[in-house]
């Protein structure tokens, strides 16, 4: 991973940039949020005026306290989840790729059952079951159902570093295995282990709106998804309210963009053969 | 009788700018006739497989010709069409490279690819195309059904002899062969190079024969020219370079292969390594590691291109033109 | 079927024991899924001895065995079968991590391709040092001094302004050189060099070859160096043995096996070996043009003899012992009369 090369990435830049401002949105928003969140003392349905820059919801509620304190959420179940799938994935990835024998054929065993699943079914239907009661269901949910492609596709990569000879050497210069595998396969994977990283994240933040979406989220949780449902149940669309639909799934299409870019971005620069000629 | 291929002061460089950041093959001048094989020796970053890319004008961007000539069978490539140059290739002029395994397509049937490469050559007849193949695999010793696998289905060895044949199929005039046998077993490439030999007599092509190999190439070759840092620095015949050599770096060389037989005897390498092409010195590029160095000539004036006979050359400053002996 | 004569050979030097003695040595592994499982006999009963500072050179083609049994002897590979001891000290059939680590204390391994035997997101000095550490040859605070030294025990000199580069910042000869300090590192008695020099220019292979006789003379250290090239193994060796689809088939004085070959492939080998000294292209027989059996399907009987012009029918049914044809030259092969050469 070449610090400098992303810094020169017009796409890691571009995506890094978008993410940054959501960041900096996220941990100010206790901050700037012009009202609370939840407070429904609001006259409802109003459009955007001075007072109300995005218009309230059907319920009374400042809909830019909303997506400000929304963005906490979003950012927070995409990285958490996005790590707790990586290292999953690192485990059963990346160490079963290395050490082989019986932990990699049941961890590959494992993987498939779980690559098998259908995700999406699979999603709605825990979620659906477990009643939603809080959001570490969500993420317990989105966690189990992520995890599986990844880790075939760091296996495959460390199967190949272990092979090289400078492992080998590794090997034989009486280092651990577990030493070996962090300190030589994955800074040799580094690339595509944080490019995957990016991709649950774009993963966790989708699923976790669009569940929230269709009334699987707790609807009392202030996210951009249970907004967008809130505004399906609100009829925004007949009211005229655009903001109210638009301006949180606008959010979301960011996020989601920013994670796609910097995980195009990491790709491209761990692996010098994806880049296009300058 | 016209020269095969012609290449007079060939220079190539690398990069997106004029002149290009590096120049790969300086002022080179080699000569190829029919029926005779020149073998091109130099280690690494010496420019020879530049040299090939560019004789058979395969040279991709960012690699171009900044100046010289080549000249195929009396015509200068630069001035060929696209498509001529196209028609070139497998018709006159074949090249086989090093790692066979790269040419060949995995995932096609050989003979679906020795159809393929024909029909861009105007033979369409699927029949023919065939006949042409199995006389081409005939040629190089591999039983014909072998048209019908897949390329990793046979051996390392028989593998270079299919992508031999392949380059042979169209009849070419001259082969230029980078490193062929390198990556195969000594008895393997053997007899590869015994069915080359065999097949320039009998058809009649000329070869230019590229490897880091000296000792290989006294054996097969006819003329050998020795490159480094891009600049041919001793040419000769075959048996001559290695009775006489005259350029240091050619004696070096002959002197870093451990002989087979006789006292055992401890050798040295050559001291250093080649020059950053990147950033060459001035005067000659061996300098630095040659034992007869002098400094003031050496190391500021380029070595001038002595021709010793009508068949010998040297690019040295030890040596005076019409005299083989040394100043 | 373990065969005393060759064993003994180094140990006939002066009644020394020898450093590293193999008896029947045979690794196989499976391929392949369930249904389509194939066995690759890589290393099939070899039977060697190496005595204490000396050289040997392995010759064989790809698909010998060469490999896999320098893998084998480092336990980068589970032998299937056979015995291997250092100073008389038999490896167990499974060894644990601690015996592992022993073991590698003592053979060390340096490796074919310079570009990828180095790690490259680290630096020359922390590869030199986690075998120094590993095996705990110094204390921490003298680990940068030994590096130091080692580094200019192979020629990397100045050694400070190595410490600190990257391997893509070095030539494919100065990583070759790093390679064999971090084999020296563990201050083995045995090194394992597998093909050193074949991924290197010709200039920088004599200079390498150079280093390790030097190295191994210094310290004396055993050296089995491997190669394909007749001629470097021998310039560097002391005996010569060969090797041919997993078996050993002759060993000897370097001098005897390459003047005198007595099996039908070593006189290949030598025929097909590039030799400026002859005159025009040597040729080789046209039945021995042919390609080294599957390892998956071996024949039975002597594995050359489909390829030899000389081969017998008993040759195709049984594999002949170890017969001696001269002074510590042994020869696996019929044309060998059974009683004195």
């Amino acid at each position: 991973m070449n610090w400098r090369e992303f810094r020169h990435n017009r796409r890691a830049m571009t995506g890094a940039s978008i993410l940054g401002v959501f960041v900096v949105v996220a941990l100010l928003a206790p901050v700037i949020v012009p009202y609370s969140p939840t407070a429904i003392r609001f006259t409802p349905n109003l459009l955007p005026d001075g007072a109300h820059w995005l218009g309230t919801t059907v319920n009374g509620q400042d809909i830019f306290s909303e997506v400000l304190w929304g963005t906490r959420a979003s950012l927070f179940v995409g990285f958490l989840c996005a790590s707790l799938i990586s290292l999953i994935q690192l485990v059963m990835g990346v160490f079963a790729g290395y050490v082989g024998g019986l932990f990699d054929t049941v961890a590959t065993a494992v993987t498939n059952v779980f690559l098998v699943l259908p995700s999406l079914p699979l999603l709605i239907i825990l979620a659906a079951y477990l009643q939603g009661g809080s959001v570490f269901v969500l993420i317990a949910v989105i966690v189990v159902t992520g995890w599986a492609w990844g880790a075939k596709v760091l296996r495959a990569q460390a199967i190949t570093l272990r092979e090289r000879p400078f492992v080998q050497a590794a090997r034989i210069s009486g280092e651990s295995r577990w030493h070996i595998v962090m300190t030589h396969i994955v800074p040799n994977m580094l690339g595509i282990i944080v490019s995957n990283f990016f991709g649950a994240a774009l993963f966790a933040v989708l699923a976790e709106a669009g569940l929230e979406f269709i009334g699987l989220g707790n609807i009392n949780d202030v996210t951009w998804g249970t907004m967008l449902y809130w505004a399906q149940e609100g009829n925004a669309i007949f009211l005229g309210e655009w903001v109210w639909l638009l301006v949180p799934g606008l959010c979301l299409a960011l996020v989601g963009t920013s994670l796609g870019l910097l995980n195009f971005a990491v790709d491209e620069i761990a692996n010098p053969r994806l880049r296009r000629l300058a | 009788m016209s020269a095969l291929l012609e290449i007079r002061d060939l220079t190539v460089g690398y990069g997106w700018r004029f002149p290009p950041a590096v120049t790969a093959v300086r002022n080179v001048s080699l000569t190829v006739n029919a029926g005779e094989i020149v073998g091109v020796a130099g280690e690494s970053g010496c420019g020879k497989s530049t040299l090939a890319f560019a004789a058979t004008g395969l040279l991709d961007a960012p690699g171009r010709v900044v100046s010289g000539s080549i000249c195929y069978d009396g015509t200068e490539m630069s001035t060929l069409s696209r498509e001529e140059l196209r028609r070139l290739h497998l018709e006159s002029v074949s090249m086989v490279f090093q790692a066979s395994m790269n040419v060949l397509n995995p995932v096609m049937r050989i003979g679906a690819q020795f159809r393929d490469a024909m029909a861009a050559h105007g033979v369409s007849s699927k029949q023919e195309a065939r006949r042409r193949a199995e006389e081409a695999f005939d040629l190089v010793k591999v039983p014909r059904r072998f048209l019908d696998a897949y390329p990793h289905q046979l051996s390392g060895g028989m593998r270079q002899r299919a992508v031999i044949a392949l380059a042979l199929v169209m009849r070419p005039k001259l082969l230029v062969l980078d490193e062929p046998t390198t990556a195969l077993d000594v008895v393997v490439e053997r007899a590869i190079l015994q069915s080359l030999d065999e097949l320039r007599h009998e058809l009649g092509f000329g070869v230019i024969f590229i490897t880091h190999d000296l000792s290989l190439l006294v054996e097969i070759a006819d003329r050998i020219a020795i490159m480094y840092a891009g600049r041919i620095i001793e040419e000769a015949p075959a048996r001559e370079l290695y009775d006489h050599p005259k350029h240091p770096y050619t004696i070096a060389l002959m002197g870093a292969f451990p002989p087979l037989q006789g006292e055992r005897q401890r050798l040295s390498g050559i001291p250093g390594q080649p020059p950053d092409m990147k950033d060459l010195p001035p005067g000659c590029s061996y300098a630095p590691r040659c034992p007869h160095f002098m400094p003031g000539t050496c190391d500021v004036i380029d070595p001038p291109e002595v021709v010793i006979d009508e068949r010998r050359r040297v690019l040295c400053h030890l040596f005076q033109p019409h005299e083989s002996t040394r100043v | 079927m373990s065969s005393p004569v060759a064993v003994s050979e180094a140990a006939g030097t002066a009644n020394a024991p020898a450093l590293l003695e193999v008896r029947g040595l045979t690794t196989s592994y499976g391929i392949g899924r369930i249904g389509r499982h194939q066995v690759v006999k890589a290393l099939t009963d070899v039977d060697l001895a190496v005595a204490r500072g000396e050289v040997l050179g392995l010759v064989g083609e790809s698909g010998s065995g060469k490999t896999t049994f320098a893998r084998t002897l480092l336990y980068l590979e589970r032998p299937t079968a056979g015995t291997v001891l250092i100073d008389g000290d038999a490896m167990p059939k499974h060894p644990n991590t601690h015996r592992l680590r022993e073991h590698r204390r003592k053979v060390q391994m340096i490796f074919q391709d310079p570009y990828s035997s180095l790690d490259p997101l680290r630096t020359i000095e922390s590869t030199i040092t986690q075998p120094l550490r590993a095996f705990d040859i110094v204390p921490r605070r003298e680990e940068r001094q030994e590096v130091e030294d080692l580094l200019a025990q192979v020629g990397l000199t100045p050694a400070k302004g190595f410490l600190t580069r990257y391997p893509h910042e070095l030539s494919g000869g100065q990583r070759q050189r790093v390679g064999i300090a971090r084999a020296l590192a563990a201050r083995p008695k045995l090194l394992v060099a597998d093909e050193p020099t074949s991924m290197l220019d010709v200039s920088i292979r004599l200079t390498i070859m150079n280093l390790l006789l030097d190295l191994q003379r210094s310290r004396e250290l055993s050296l089995i160096f491997i190669t394909h090239d007749l001629a470097a193994a021998r310039y560097v060796s002391d005996r010569i043995a060969i090797m041919y689809a997993g078996r050993l088939v002759e060993i000897g004085p370097s001098a005897e096996v390459l003047g005198k070959p007595r099996h039908p492939y070593t006189m290949l080998l030598r025929e097909a070996a590039p030799d400026p000294t002859q005159r025009g292209l040597a040729r080789i027989h046209a039945e021995e043009r042919g390609e080294p059996p599957d390892l998956t399907a071996l024949p039975p009987g002597c594995p050359f003899a489909p390829r030899c012009t000389f081969a017998r029918d008993e040759c195709l049914v049984e594999l002949p012992e170890w017969r001696p044809a001269g002074e510590g030259h042994n020869v696996r092969c019929v044309l060998v009369d059974k009683a004195t050469p």
